[in-house]
């Protein structure tokens, strides 16, 4: 049984014309990093939430998701608590938001063991020393009384990732966990990372927009447009042949790492709002070879083409003849 | 830790400076006033100009301005704020025997904002957009319309008049009378406040409420109830804290109102009665000591301030 599991899980938000996700699949194994790729907007950070049972009020969900067997869609409080103390924890993209600013770093990192966990407040304040010192930072008793505004960025996040560690968790979910930290910092927090979850052999689901990141560190890529899957494969498939026009439109877009610079063609248009819904390919209005009678007709399933799944109605012709 | 010794040091000297400054323009505004003291000790007779000229003189109407500012400064700063013309006795004497009543009051009323008030942010702010989190606003807005003397009236009438629950007149005596006796005057004094502080205990938790930390302190398994109080109302305090500080202070002037309305005896009333028949002395200490409360009920909120968010400190230590 997979570690992380969403079998076509769908969250409607009331006043809303389409569905923020619509009928997800994704597995993450034990011991697995995954990346979740997309633009803003697309559904990946309410994916990745709904791991925690933490839906937008006044949702309304059809699927399910299952972490380590347990259930969340309509779980008790009981379950919930369960799976957030001791089976999976979230890393955050802001950690200067994500972390009370009145309270001090050792608070952050012990109340859960404290007042949850049951633990004395030496045994918490020796397991924080712990991970302090396991995420790279130079100076754990220190930063223990330290507040959050006293330390960088990129320090706090590796706070926030001492954070989500306290519970022993067997799941990570990182929203975006390097956005907001300028570039050395983010491949430095990546490292971080990276190193935590094969020592420790964690299930790793990373959010992210940048499609090279996510190849870079994870063994599988799950593509997200407008609350859809609509591909995934291997990171290395997916970067040597996307078989999505969007897939290939990402790629089109960011500049290649090795060889001669090329001129990025974006993809024309924006993502399609919670406000609009289209009856065929969400993709279509903005896909160079959707036809017309068949993209914007009928949305495409997710199914097996070219050894991956693609939800495109054209994956078997036009882009297995595309070459990029 | 010496920055923060250094900026309290420096709020303490403000502090003073303040009072100072307060002293003075408290004992000019009386000299502005209108009315002769001299005339008002020698109510009820007619003395010829010549008595009236050696009453100057005793008291030391004629001193220039500067000079009795001095004596009276130097005779506050040694706790001797004069005789009152009214009781014939030192003002500190009259003050001493007011005060119990008055604090008593203002205590009461205090604890009432506090729990009530908070409290009812909290519920408001928890429960907002239900039937309940609707009715604590309807109470707010109609509670910091209700001026103190119209909320005297009705509870004196009320619970008082036709209910007879409790006295409408007099401060009582013995600890459980007196408590009896100040119920409804500190209702009366404290609706207003209340009504102010459970608006910003609302709008601070509704703040805090939004912000991420909450969420992510919920998606780490914390229960509810703990992350409101360990992450949502510790960091409400802030607000909270300076607008209760405010009210202590102002809530000393509305005794005057209060007071008089529910025929107490204490400060309040001192205040009114004393300012009605001219006794200058009287008013000037009540009046210096409301401001005294004031600036050190703000000075303590100042000091506190740190302790409730960090972030202060270090810009205070910046500064």
């Amino acid at each position: 049984m997979p570690l992380l599991s969403y079998e076509d899980l769908s969250v409607l938000l009331p006043g809303m014309a389409r569905p923020v996700l619509d009928g997800v699949f994704l597995q993450v194994e034990a011991g697995e990093a995954v990346a979740l790729v997309g633009e803003s907007g697309s559904g990946k950070s309410v994916t990745a939430r709904a791991a925690l049972g933490l839906l937008p009020p006044g949702a309304s969900t059809g699927g399910r998701v299952t972490v380590d067997g347990c259930e969340l869609i309509g779980a008790d409080a009981a379950t919930l608590r369960a799976v957030r103390t001791g089976k999976a924890s979230m890393i955050f993209q802001d950690p200067r938001a994500a972390i009370n600013p009145v309270r001090r770093v050792g608070d952050f990192l012990t109340e859960a063991l404290r007042l949850v966990g049951g633990r004395s407040k030496a045994e918490a304040e020796a397991r924080a020393l712990e991970l302090l010192a396991a995420v790279g930072l130079p100076d754990p008793p220190r930063h223990l009384r330290q507040y959050p505004h006293q330390m960088s960025g990129g320090m706090l996040q590796r706070v926030m990732i001492a954070g989500a560690l306290t519970a022993d968790p067997r799941l990570l979910l990182c929203d975006e966990p390097t956005t907001a930290l300028d570039v050395t910092t983010q491949a430095e927090i990546m490292a971080v990372l990276r190193a935590l979850q094969q020592d420790r052999g964690l299930g790793l689901l990373l959010i992210t927009h940048d499609l090279d990141l996510a190849a870079a560190s994870c063994d599988r890529i799950y593509v997200m447009y407008a609350g859809r899957i609509v591909e995934t494969a291997t990171a290395a498939e997916l970067l040597a042949a996307p078989r999505h026009p969007y897939t290939a439109g990402l790629l089109g877009s960011s500049p290649p790492l090795h060889g001669a610079p090329q001129r990025l063609t974006p993809i024309p248009g924006v993502p399609m709002g919670l406000l609009e819904s289209a009856p065929g390919c969400a993709f279509a209005a903005r896909c160079r070879f959707a036809r017309p009678g068949l993209c914007d007709q009928s949305a495409p399933e997710l199914e097996p083409a070219g050894g991956r799944l693609v939800a495109c109605h054209l994956a078997d012709t036009v882009l297995s003849e595309v070459d990029r | 830790m010496t920055s923060v010794m250094t900026a309290a040091l420096r709020r303490l000297l403000g502090m003073a400076a303040t009072l100072l400054v307060t002293s003075f323009l408290v004992f000019s505004s009386l000299y502005l006033a209108p009315g002769d003291p001299a005339a008002f000790l020698v109510r009820g007779r007619s003395p010829s100009p010549d008595e009236l000229a050696a009453i100057r003189q005793q008291y030391g109407f004629n001193d220039p301005f500067p000079v009795r500012y001095w004596h009276w400064l130097d005779g506050v700063l040694h706790g001797d704020f004069g005789r009152s013309y009214l009781f014939h006795q030192s003002v500190g004497e009259v003050l001493w025997s007011r005060l119990p009543a008055t604090l008593l009051l203002v205590g009461v009323s205090t604890l009432m904002i506090a729990v009530v008030g908070i409290g009812a942010g909290i519920v408001g702010a928890l429960r907002r957009g239900t039937r309940t989190g609707s009715a604590v606003l309807l109470l707010v807005t109609v509670g910091a319309a209700v001026p103190s003397f119209v909320a005297a009236i009705v509870l004196r009438s009320v619970l008082g008049v036709k209910l007879g629950w409790f006295p409408t007149i007099g401060n009582g005596t013995g600890v459980l009378d007196r408590l009896h006796h100040v119920v409804l005057p500190a209702i009366a004094l404290s609706v207003t406040f209340m009504a102010l502080v459970t608006r910003v205990t609302r709008s601070a938790m509704l703040d805090e409420l939004r912000r991420e930390h909450v969420e992510v302190a919920l998606s780490r398994g914390l229960p509810r109830g703990t992350v409101i109080r360990r992450h949502v109302l510790r960091n409400a305090l802030g607000p909270i804290t300076t607008v209760c500080g405010l009210l202590v202070s102002g809530m000393l002037v509305s005794t005057a109102i209060v007071e008089t309305a529910f025929g107490m005896s204490g400060v309040g009333s001192l205040l009114v009665q004393c300012v009605d028949e001219l006794d200058f002395q009287v008013v000037q200490a009540i009046v210096l000591l409301v401001v005294a409360a004031f600036v050190v009920v703000n000075t303590a909120v100042d000091l506190v301030y740190p302790l409730i968010d960090p972030r202060v400190r270090a810009a205070g230590g910046a500064r």
